[in-house]
């Protein structure tokens, strides 16, 4: 199915500012962040989750450990018709069991994504707690998922796709609406 | 490459360099499970694997039954030995008794070359070559090219050198295949007698000389002298064997610093490879045991999971 750019919702000064925020409300809900650990989900939320890592390090002067997960093993659509996605690399070289863990996405929409992730965690150990951060919270959950930090909530119909694009990998920092091309 | 249709794996030959990077590639990822806390994984439950062996296996056999393990799949495990093939079931018949299980892969090794082919064409379920004849032994290659891959961070440009029962290896075969397909030049060292007339025609360089294979080789895979496979007399004496093709002291300074020794395992030590080197390269033969089960469960995955399509149509 194609689909063409409907608007441009967030620059990356935006962006910027976002992920800002989203480190204060962090640190203001985890006022000791030698506790703290971020988990970035493949492929986007792994570097939003740098760049709050990097924010965090300029405010409190801590490295707080990052690690990083690709949730494909436990999806709950593997066996559905289409080829097998490829597995990418999951990181997590700190002991989680004494963390409280604030999982980075770039789109909260559906919740499943969440729910692997959340699975894959316990594999690694019983952290103290698990927190969501998100960039874009578009709505439609299927799972009773909420977010903690949320860096914008955008409503959007179902039949819309929203795309976050970071400079890591897309050359450029935006969020873009797109929609089924019907022509 | 960024998904993945192919519904056996039945050899390297007939594989593109794009699919093989795919596997190492998510071989990278599936190795990290084995480090967690809970070394399991979801992907394939209610997923069964059976491991069909018509020829003695033991560390094949057991890497993919773990492998299969840790991606949550049922395992059946079959042996020729004391089975209803004693009492003249054909292997196809076996094949179709084990498929009314609803199977959905068939783990097969079989003493006949090309046999895990046949059984392919004839069942619903997808086939893995775990080693068929002479012809070839994918998944062993996969886990050599892997290893190297980690090693020295490339798989071009390598000069690749085999030493041993060429004539008897389906390993050096699927080397051959793999690493050619990443332009690496692949030489095979022997006596005359272990190295096959038809070996001229692939993609290798052919020595009579250990030096020669050795010098300047990148990575070099001493094979297993082949004691069952030894009723025609393929050489004089082992002692003469190893006295001009095993691994010593002496010849292995002819290997660059950052030179890789593996070897498919069992080593027969002192006869392909001094036992004085055992310190040095142990470590790396082991990974290799390691290094296996990431990629038979990189290929379980791939094959298990999604639509397939079958080769040629």
């Amino acid at each position: 199915m194609e689909y063409k750019e409907k608007s441009k919702i967030i620059d990356s000064q935006e962006i910027c500012r976002a992920l800002k925020r989203l480190a204060h409300q962090i640190l203001e809900k985890n006022p000791n962040p030698a506790n703290l650990a971020l988990i970035g989900i493949q492929r986007r939320g792994v570097f939003l989750a740098k760049r709050i890592q990097d924010i965090i390090s300029h405010i409190k002067h801590v490295d707080v450990p990052l690690g990083v997960i690709d949730i494909t093993l436990y999806r709950d659509d593997l066996t559905a018709v289409g080829p097998a996605p490829l597995v990418r690399q999951t990181q997590i070289e700190f002991d989680i069991s004494t963390k409280v863990v604030v999982l980075v996405d770039d789109v909260l929409y559906t919740g499943r994504t969440i729910r692997c992730a959340l699975d894959e965690i316990m594999d690694f150990g019983r952290p103290k707690r698990i927190e969501l951060a998100v960039l874009i919270d578009r709505g439609h959950r299927e799972l009773p998922i909420r977010a903690d930090f949320v860096g914008k909530n955008i409503p959007t119909a179902s039949s819309e796709v929203v795309e976050v694009k970071v400079q890591e990998l897309d050359g450029k920092d935006e969020v873009v609406i797109l929609e089924k091309n019907n022509e | 490459m960024s998904e993945w249709s192919r519904k056996h794996l039945l050899g390297l030959s007939e594989m593109s360099k794009e699919e093989i990077e795919a596997i190492l590639d998510s071989a990278k990822a599936f190795k990290e499970i084995s480090k967690r806390q809970v070394k399991k994984v979801p992907a394939l439950r209610g997923k069964t694997v059976v491991n069909l062996f018509f020829e003695a296996s033991t560390r094949t056999k057991t890497s993919f039954e773990l492998a299969a393990k840790r991606l949550s799949a049922d395992v059946v495990n079959f042996s020729s030995k004391g089975s209803s093939l004693e009492k003249g079931e054909t292997i196809l018949d076996t094949l179709r008794n084990l498929e009314a299980y609803s199977v959905d892969i068939f783990v097969i090794r079989h003493n006949h070359s090309k046999a895990p082919f046949y059984l392919s064409t004839r069942t619903q379920a997808s086939v893995i070559n775990a080693g068929d004849g002479l012809n070839e032994h994918p998944t062993q290659a996969l886990l050599d090219m892997f290893t190297v891959r980690e090693r020295l961070g490339k798989l071009k440009g390598l000069k690749v050198a085999i030493v041993g029962d060429i004539l008897h290896s389906r390993v050096a075969r699927s080397n051959i295949w793999g690493f050619s397909k990443f332009s690496s030049q692949v030489w095979v060292c022997a006596p005359p007698t272990l190295i096959p007339k038809y070996y001229s025609c692939l993609p290798v360089k052919i020595t009579y000389s250990l030096k020669e294979a050795l010098s300047g080789a990148d990575v070099v895979i001493m094979l297993r002298v082949q004691k069952e496979r030894q009723s025609q007399m393929f050489f004089p004496s082992q002692r003469e064997y190893s006295e001009f093709f095993s691994l010593n002291e002496e010849n292995a300074k002819l290997l660059k610093e950052h030179s890789l020794v593996m070897h498919p395992g069992p080593v027969n030590w002192d006869v392909e490879i001094a036992s004085c080197l055992k310190e040095k390269v142990q470590n790396l033969i082991l990974e290799q045991v390691n290094n296996g089960l990431a990629v038979r469960m990189a290929v379980l995955y791939l094959l298990s999971i999604g639509k397939k399509y079958e080769v040629g149509s």
